[in-house]
Formats: C-alpha cells, sequence, structure tokens
C-alpha cells in the first residue's frame, strides 16, 4: 500500500489557502504534513492527511479543485549525508523524482521523506532492494 | 431560379441596377420622411449629390436607435393609408421597433422568399409546414407567403405543438419545415425521448429552412444526420425587410444577398469606413425598393464578409458568410479585432476547459494587456506544477496562432468567474482610452 497525497489548486491571493484549511478542520481531517508549490497565480496545496477521501468529499462539496495521487513515503536516518544517499539511488537507477518533502515529526532517529514520481512502482522496487523501509500507513505518524 | 433575370443578372448589370433604384431610395427617403430629410441635411448630403455607388460613404448611418426614437411610424416614408402591414420586433431594451410595407413592400418580401426557397430545389410541388411563430414577428407570415407565391401548398401550423407537427409532417406528406434550427432539433430530441417508433426518415420532409437566429455547421450537421434532411440557413432582419434578405443555395456555402433589392457594405465598426470586399466587418443595408419603411445604411452591428464567386448554382449575387458575431462585443486589442466568440472557441478546443472564461482588458505602458482566466476542474488540475503551465502555454499558444493576440492565461479556481451571459461579466474592461 502507498500513501494516498491529497492535492488542491488554490489561487495565490490572500484568504484562500486559509479558506481549503477551514473546510478540512471543521470535518476533522488531520494534516500530517504539507507543503505548497507556488508560482505567480496559483499555488498547488499537498498534503498528507488521515482521511485523504474524507477531505476531497469535504473540498468537492465546496467546488474546490483536488486530487488524489499515490507518493513514496521512505524512512531515512537523520543524520548528515543520508538524504543524499537516498536521492543518489533514484539518479543510479535514472528515476526521475517530480517533487519532494518532509514529514514534520521524527519517529526515533529516524525521519520520513515524501516522494513524487512518474512510476511509483520502480522507485519502491528500488528503494526496497537498498534496504529502505517503505512507510505505507500513516495514521501511527500521530494522525 | 425562381426570377433569374436578376438572380443571375451580369455584375455590372446589377451594379447599374443598384445605382438607379439607390438613386430612388434616398430620394425618396429625404423627400417623403422628415426624420431622414433632417438626418441628411445635418450630414451634408442630398440625393441630388449622388453620382455613383462610391458616394455611398456620404449617406449617414441609420441606427436601431433612431428606429426606437421614432417609435411607432416615425420612419415611414408613405401615408398611412398606403401602409398594408406592420410588424414589430419585441425589443429588450428601450422601445420596440416597428416596421411597415405597402402592397408592394409585400410583394418584394414574398417575392424574396419564394427565390430563397426555390434556392433550397423547391417548387410549387412540395408541402411547406410553416412552424415558425406567426404574429408580430415577420418569420411566420414571411414564410407563409414566400411559400404561397412560390405555388407551394403551405401549412400554416405555426410554432410549437410538436406532437401535432410530427402528424402534420406524416399525414400532409411536408416535404419543407420552416423553423428556427433550435426548434428542429428539439424535434429531433422529442422523437428520442417520447416517439421512438416515429420515423422521419420515413415520411417525405427532405429539407428544413431555418433562420431567426446564429447557427453553426455542427448544428447543420447534427439537424441533417439526425433527422435525415437537409438544412438550409435563410437570414434575415425585420428592419431590412424579414427573412429573405440573403439565402443558402444547393452548394451550401455562404448566403446570396438579394441585391436587386438590398445593397450591401461592410465597414469597419470603429471608424465607419468602407472595407474592401472580402474583409471581415460590420454589414451594413440600404432598402432599394422598398416604399414604407426605407431602410438607408442600416448598422447591423452583424459581423461578416462579403465576396463574390462563381457559384454552381448560377446566381451572380454576391454571398456573405454565416455570420460570426456582433460588432457590440468586438474588442480591440493592439489593433487587432477579438470576439470573445473566438476565445471561446479556442478555449472550447482544448480539452477539460469549460466554457467559462473571464477576459481582462488593461492598458499599461501605452499598450494593451489581455488575460483570460480560466477554471482549473478536476480534468485539468495536476498536483504537478509543470502540468498546469504546460496547459496556460497551450491555451496561450493557441490564441496566438489563431487569433493573433498575446494573452496571458490565469488559472483561477472553479466558480469564480460569474456565470451569467452578456459582455458585461466576459470582459472587463479596465482601459482609460
Ligand atoms: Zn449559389
Amino acid at each position: 500500500m502507498n500513501v494516498t497525497q491529497l492535492s488542491v489548486f488554490i489561487e495565490n491571493k490572500p484568504g484562500h489557502l486559509q479558506n481549503v484549511l477551514k473546510i478540512l478542520g471543521e470535518k476533522n481531517i488531520n494534516i500530517v504534513t504539507l507543503t505548497i508549490a507556488e508560482t505567480s497565480d496559483f499555488g498547488i496545496l499537498r498534503m498528507i492527511v488521515n482521511d485523504p477521501e474524507g477531505g476531497v468529499r469535504a473540498l468537492r462539496e465546496s467546488h474546490v479543485t483536488c486530487s488524489t495521487n499515490d507518493v513514496l513515503a521512505v524512512e531515512i536516518d537523520d543524520k548528515p549525508g543520508s538524504l543524499y544517499k537516498a536521492i543518489d539511488t533514484f539518479a543510479r537507477r535514472k528515476l526521475n523524482i517530480e517533487y519532494m518533502y518532509a514529514f514534520t515529526e521524527k519517529r526515533g532517529d529516524k525521519a520520513v521523506m515524501i516522494f513524487r514520481f512518474d512510476d511509483i512502482d520502480a522507485a519502491k522496487k528500488a528503494m526496497t532492494e537498498e534496504g529502505y523501509s517503505i512507510v505505507s500507513k500513516i495514521d501511527i505518524m500521530g494522525a | 431560379m425562381f426570377n433569374k433575370e436578376y438572380e443571375a443578372m451580369p455584375v455590372d448589370k446589377l451594379k447599374k441596377l443598384q445605382y438607379e433604384r439607390l438613386k430612388w431610395s434616398l430620394t425618396h427617403a429625404y423627400n417623403n420622411n422628415p426624420f431622414y430629410k433632417k438626418k441628411f441635411d445635418a450630414a451634408g448630403f442630398h440625393p441630388d449629390k449622388f453620382k455613383s455607388l462610391a458616394d455611398m460613404k456620404h449617406v449617414p448611418f441609420l441606427y436601431k436607435q433612431d428606429m426606437r426614437d421614432n417609435y411607432p411610424f416615425g420612419l415611414f416614408a408613405v401615408p398611412m393609408s398606403k401602409v398594408v402591414r406592420v410588424h414589430s420586433s419585441s425589443g429588450t431594451t428601450g422601445n420596440a421597433t416597428v416596421v411597415g410595407y405597402t402592397k408592394n413592400d409585400v410583394g418584394v418580401f414574398a417575392e424574396v422568399v419564394a427565390r430563397s426557397l426555390a434556392a433550397y430545389g423547391a417548387t410549387e410541388n412540395d408541402v411547406v409546414q410553416v412552424a415558425y411563430g406567426y404574429g408580430l414577428f415577420t418569420g411566420g407570415l414571411g414564410l407563409h407567403y414566400g411559400a404561397e407565391k412560390l405555388g407551394a401548398m403551405t401549412v400554416p401550423i405555426s410554432g410549437g405543438n410538436t406532437e401535432r407537427q410530427l402528424m402534420l409532417i406524416k399525414d400532409f406528406g411536408t416535404t419543407i419545415m420552416a423553423c428556427t434550427p433550435s426548434y428542429m432539433l428539439n424535434i429531433a430530441d422529442y422523437i428520442e425521448k417520447k416517439r421512438p417508433d416515429y420515423n422521419m426518415r420515413a415520411t417525405r420532409l427532405r429539407a428544413g429552412v431555418l433562420g431567426a437566429e446564429p447557427w453553426s455547421e455542427n448544428m447543420r450537421k447534427e439537424i441533417e444526420s439526425r433527422l435525415g434532411i437537409e438544412a438550409f440557413d435563410i437570414y434575415g432582419l425585420s428592419e431590412v425587410i424579414g427573412p429573405g434578405v440573403s439565402t443558402e443555395c444547393s452548394e451550401k456555402s455562404g448566403l446570396h444577398v438579394f441585391e436587386d433589392h438590398f445593397y450591401v457594405e461592410i465597414i469597419d465598426p470603429e471608424t465607419g469606413e468602407i472595407l474592401p470586399e472580402g474583409e471581415k466587418g460590420e454589414i451594413v443595408y440600404t432598402s432599394l425598393t422598398k416604399e414604407a419603411f426605407p431602410t438607408i445604411r442600416y448598422r447591423s452591428k452583424d459581423i461578416t464578409r462579403l465576396y463574390r464567386d462563381s457559384c454552381k448554382c448560377g446566381r451572380t449575387l454576391i454571398k456573405m458568410e454565416k455570420v460570426t458575431g456582433r460588432s457590440d462585443d468586438m474588442m480591440i486589442i493592439r489593433g487587432v479585432n477579438v470576439f470573445p466568440s473566438q476565445i471561446e472557441s479556442v478555449l472550447m478546443e482544448i480539452e477539460g476547459t469549460e466554457p467559462h472564461y473571464q477576459i481582462i482588458l488593461d492598458r499599461k505602458a501605452a499598450l494593451d494587456d489581455i488575460e483570460v482566466k480560466v477554471e482549473v476542474n478536476e480534468k485539468l488540475f495536476s498536483d504537478e506544477v509543470k502540468v498546469l503551465n504546460d496547459l496556460s502555454k497551450r491555451i496561450g499558444d493557441r490564441m496566438r496562432s489563431a487569433l493573433g493576440i498575446s494573452a496571458k492565461i490565469t488559472l483561477v479556481e472553479p466558480m469564480t468567474i460569474p456565470r451569467s451571459e452578456g459582455k458585461a461579466v466576459r470582459v472587463i474592461d479596465k482601459r482609460k482610452i
């Protein structure tokens, strides 16, 4: 099982991000981590939440454009050079990362990185072969 | 051809006839209508100065507002005793407009409609079911008397009551339906939903004479394939005479204007300058033979193009393209004429886009800026920025190649563009010129 990411289209204007967070909050959707990719006109809010389907439902009701897709969540040692090592693995295997971001919470001495690939299965296979552990359930992450 | 002498007249002879008739029409309006006299005098024009067709540029324009201001009979140029019929438009703003006809005028009206029907191959053997509304609107009576003049059996059923329309098509052996294109499509829908047993292909119906509203080639294809008939366009304005100002022929490419009764010009809607044949602009009408209600250089606001080809049908009459827009809606962006409908067509070509858009015009550093806002729905959305940037770029590229304008494409959230029709919300012009 992969981790499901919830993505939302927001205009780059005051109050728009706030509006999305309000809708999710009212439906008790808990955000575990988030990142925003922004351009001068719009942003894409990407989130890991405890209930992605519930999130989509709530947002659609309010005519907010959103989607879900699978991302790869990988545990990485929380020490210098370990993110480089992980990315090097993808580079060696010619796996192109679309974007990535980190979990805010740590698990002991590990950090969790979220990666978005075109070919998630190939990336998953690669990381498993290199001995990384793939996080598939996020409800253990304090959600 | 219903009237070969005029419909296939050599062009130089036709132009001579037009000059003579124009001279009469201008003189008639000037001498017999105080409004026209005042207008011509104010413009320094006198019909005696009309020496050739090139002098038309000195004749002042007639606007819709002039007709409203002269409600109801202020533009008539004959004594009321000579008027045998009036028609009136409902008009969406201000007063309605009223047009009048003498005995001769209703004869011309019937003649041009009869010619139109004949252009689709109709004869006295046809049965014409007139499903346009009968009444103040010119459609019903116009088609009625035209069909009678042709000698066809005329069925004056008027609009609506689709079940009865279907019954008469079958029982009376109707061969030609005259109605709006949207009503023709309604009939196709009705058969599909409520009368699957009704087989239009088993009736004698073979053609539709469709007009009174703009319609596209796509609508033509749909009507023809769903009903198994040929769909022809008939065009007209009540201000000019009604349906029959121009008509398609068997070639279905462009509409022949009945130039022996109507003089047409294409002008730049901004400057009023006459444009050369073949260029797109606003079409302006002048009646050549009408007595009760002369129409002199009427600004139709319809945008089209005029051209002469050697049409296979044998008519020498000039052709106009199907009307593509109204000059009311035209925007001039860095000198390029653009219609909101063209922007809509570009958007419709991009899969997943909705026909909701907003155009914002601004002027920065003395240059016009155009921004087009497009709503991002779930079909277009992606969690990747590059996909959305590609979308904006694709729309922008299409606008550049199709319309010749560089627009900034802004992706906006759904339901943020106002839904109502009309220029007010579609186009926001912030330019201070
Ligand atoms: Zn023709």
